[in-house]
């Protein structure tokens, strides 16, 4: 577990390593992100930010190294997973015992039909292992079982994330997009809504609300029944920070944000990057290429090259160390 | 605004919640406009359960059979219709390709069998056995299911495909429990006790088989389009669009993909009940592959996505195969046209069976319609949309392919 927790980081790497085969993507990486801030995660082609990225999401398992996320260890290598069909099996065990138990006893009956019931028990109790629903991670982490979070996981712990390459539902409106960023919010569940009860109908009431205000709040007020795909870009990558937004994250991850976009479009995505930060207080870690953008709105930027951390600091001071300038310019260029 | 707690580790202290700035941040928005959809539904069965009948007494359907023939046409038209609107579940809605759908039909028939038949000795009521043939053909579609979690598109396809074999092959060969190739027969007739007027089920009363399927289709119909703009019709609407980007946006795609199986195979199930009720017999030779085949190719030019034309697709389907290929026989018959001599090969139209021809015609009007009208006769909005692709998004489509975001699950 963690050696020491600090309450003012919202994310916490401990030396991530991500091996890809033999290929070292992201090499003993270790990263914070305080309240609050805007952190930069900036490096040539290559460098292994993507990846980073993906592994906070969840989407790669690590192989080496620990996440915590708001003091919580959530993706880490696996431990005692070997002990987990222990927990499938319990119940069915049980039964099995009883039945051999009312067999030896002489109830038949009793015995045949709990035999049924261990073989029908074994079913559930592997359907919720593959779920993985809240409660069962819950209970098995109790033991000191533990799986890394899956993306939907990280999203219910509160970590909204955007593509580099804009990934949104291409033929659902710009209202229904939004409204599936919402999905871990909601509860209604299939009976809610197949016998319409209040609750489903309160929850998308207030859903279809806030999926407006998402909206115009990215500055895209009137648009909530185009098709996604029919947007123009720059409308699609703020599309895709309001579906982010309304996951309700603590932490935002931008994948490259402006690329892509003309000088005003850069400067509107870099308004609305500080914007998220100022009135909805939103953590924000972002990846980009373009230095005007890194500069201008972040507090802190760490510089990665060949999947190794090799600066950190305040925009100003990267940008004056002569290792950053050698990763992305070449060797002579630093010393000229 | 109804503050949900948002739960678990991550939600901090006293501070106020995003969504709480966010109200402090903009005005409020516009209100959610409810829709009459389930009333809808229910006037529209009711207006086909009266329409449907009086029609046929009309020409030129009335001169095709009497009207018991034809709402005994109709009651079979349902069991289609009601795997159709199932099917879309899967494939319409969660984008699942699912190439042995029969499987859950012919679960949902043997679980009638088992439950009200002298094979068994057991006699529970038809009314009794239609949520537990839809339960069983649920627990099948999600054990079913599982395995397939990671695979898309043809694999899917392939391994479902295999399902739709095995499990007629499983009851052919299972003969101890299911008497084999001879089926279960004798299984009980339905009964409304008196009730509708309607008159009780037999093999020459077709209306109270038409009623019934008519109120299983409008209820199973009610259910599916509510979930359709619920949280849960999103969820597979995006796994069907991006299945990385709905995991992202915090689906759990295994409990959907799940779900969608298990809904699909119990309205299948409800077909099967209610299918070997009015059979009366159950055996493995009605749930092959042209079942699995016909249902999709409902669903397809039906217009997949669209709960209504699907439901449409399949009856029009139906009655063209059953009734318009068998007065299409009668028409050309009647003619009187001279057959044709090519060389070695007589042709003689009037004397061709256009029913032994159903399987190359469906063929035929697949491959027109995928030509024509690739989205199906009533498409839903979105399916339109995704198959009349603008020609400089394909390629922009292209363009952005690339491999930094295109990891497995």
């Amino acid at each position: 577990m963690s050696s020491e927790q600090r309450p003012d980081l919202v994310l916490d790497a401990r030396s991530v390593t991500k091996r890809f085969g033999g290929l070292v993507a992201v090499r003993s990486v270790d990263f914070t992100i305080p309240f609050g801030s805007i952190v930069s995660l900036i490096g040539p082609n290559g460098a292994g930010k993507t990846t980073f990225f993906n592994v906070i999401a969840g989407v790669y398992e690590l192989s080496d190294g620990e996440i915590l996320f708001n003091g919580e260890t959530v993706i880490a290598r696996p431990r005692r997973t070997w002990a987990e069909p222990i927990y499938w099996f319990v119940v069915p065990t049980i039964l099995l015992i009883l039945a051999v138990a009312a067999l030896l006893a002489g109830i038949g009956i009793i015995g045949h039909l709990l035999f049924l019931a261990t073989l029908l028990a074994i079913i559930p109790a592997l359907l919720v292992a593959l779920t993985r629903p809240r409660w069962y991670v819950r209970m098995i982490g109790r033991t000191g079982i533990f799986r890394s979070s899956r993306p939907n996981e990280m999203v219910s712990l509160g970590i909204g994330r955007t593509f580099q390459n804009i990934r949104l539902f291409g033929n659902m409106s710009v209202l229904e997009n939004v409204m599936v960023g919402m999905h871990s919010r909601m509860h209604a569940n299939l009976l809610d809504a197949a016998l319409r009860l209040d609750r489903h109908k309160r929850e998308e009431e207030a859903a279809v609300n806030d999926a407006r205000k998402w909206i115009s709040y990215v500055g895209m007020a009137g648009y909530e029944n185009e098709a996604a795909r029919n947007l123009p870009y720059g409308y699609q990558r703020r599309l895709e920070i309001a579906r982010a937004l309304a996951s309700e994250p603590k932490l935002l991850l931008l994948d490259e944000p402006t690329a892509g976009m003309n000088p005003v479009e850069t400067r509107e995505m870099t308004g609305l990057i500080a914007r998220v930060r100022k009135d909805l207080g939103v953590t924000i870690l972002l990846i980009e290429h373009d230095m005007e953008v890194v500069m201008g709105v972040s507090d802190r930027v760490t510089v990665l090259d060949h999947g190794e951390k090799i600066a950190e600091g305040s925009p100003d001071e990267v940008r004056a160390n002569p290792q950053v300038i050698e990763a992305y310019l070449g060797r002579g260029a630093a010393s000229a | 605004m109804t503050g949900h707690p948002t739960t678990g580790p991550a939600t901090g202290g006293t501070k106020p919640g995003i969504r709480q700035r966010l109200s402090r941040a903009m005005s409020p928005g516009t209100a959610f406009s409810a829709r009459h959809q389930s009333l809808t539904t229910v006037v529209t069965f009711a207006a086909i359960g009266i329409l449907l009948p009086v029609i046929v007494l009309l020409p030129p359907f009335s001169g095709f059979g009497t009207q018991n023939d034809w709402v005994g046409g109709f009651a079979d038209a349902g069991i289609f219709v009601l795997l159709a609107i199932g099917l879309n579940v899967v494939v319409g809605w969660a984008g699942l390709l699912d190439l042995g759908y029969a499987a859950f039909f012919a679960i949902g028939s043997y679980t009638y069998a088992y439950g009200a038949s002298p094979f068994t000795g057991l006699h529970i009521p038809f009314w009794f056995m239609l949520p537990i043939g839809a339960f069983v053909a649920a627990s099948f579609g999600i054990m079913l299911g599982a395995p397939t979690l990671r695979l898309r598109g043809d694999y899917l396809a392939i391994v479902t495909l295999g399902f739709g074999e095995i499990v007629p092959a499983v009851f052919l060969n299972a003969s101890t429990l299911t008497n084999g190739t001879n089926g279960i027969v004798g299984l009980d007739q339905p009964s409304f006790g008196r009730l509708f007027g309607v008159g009780d089920f037999g093999f020459t009363n077709p209306w109270p088989y038409f009623v019934t399927i008519l109120g299983i289709i409008a209820v199973a119909f009610m259910l599916l389009s509510r979930l359709e703009n619920s949280r849960l019709g999103r969820a597979w609407v995006a796994i069907r669009e991006d299945e990385l980007a709905a995991a992202s946006m915090g689906i759990n795609t295994v409990t959907t993909k799940l779900l969608a199986f298990a809904i699909g195979a119990s309205t299948a199930g409800l077909a099967g009940v209610y299918s070997a009720s009015k059979l009366s017999i159950v055996s493995p030779d009605q749930f092959n592959f042209t079942v699995s085949f016909t249902v999709l190719a409902m669903v397809v030019l039906g217009g997949m996505g669209n709960i209504w034309g699907v439901a449409a697709g399949a009856f029009l389907i139906f009655e063209l195969q059953s009734q318009g290929l068998k007065q299409l026989n009668t028409f050309i018959g009647g003619l009187g046209l001279p057959a044709f001599n090519l060389g070695p090969i007589t042709v003689d139209l009037a004397t061709i069976n256009f029913l032994n021809y159903q399987y190359l015609l469906y063929g035929l009007a697949l491959v027109l319609m995928m030509l024509l009208r690739p989205e199906g006769l009533f498409p839903s909005r979105r399916r339109r949309r995704e198959l009349h692709e603008l020609p400089d998004e394909a390629e922009r489509g292209n363009v952005e392919l690339s491999e930094a975001d295109e990891v497995e699950l």
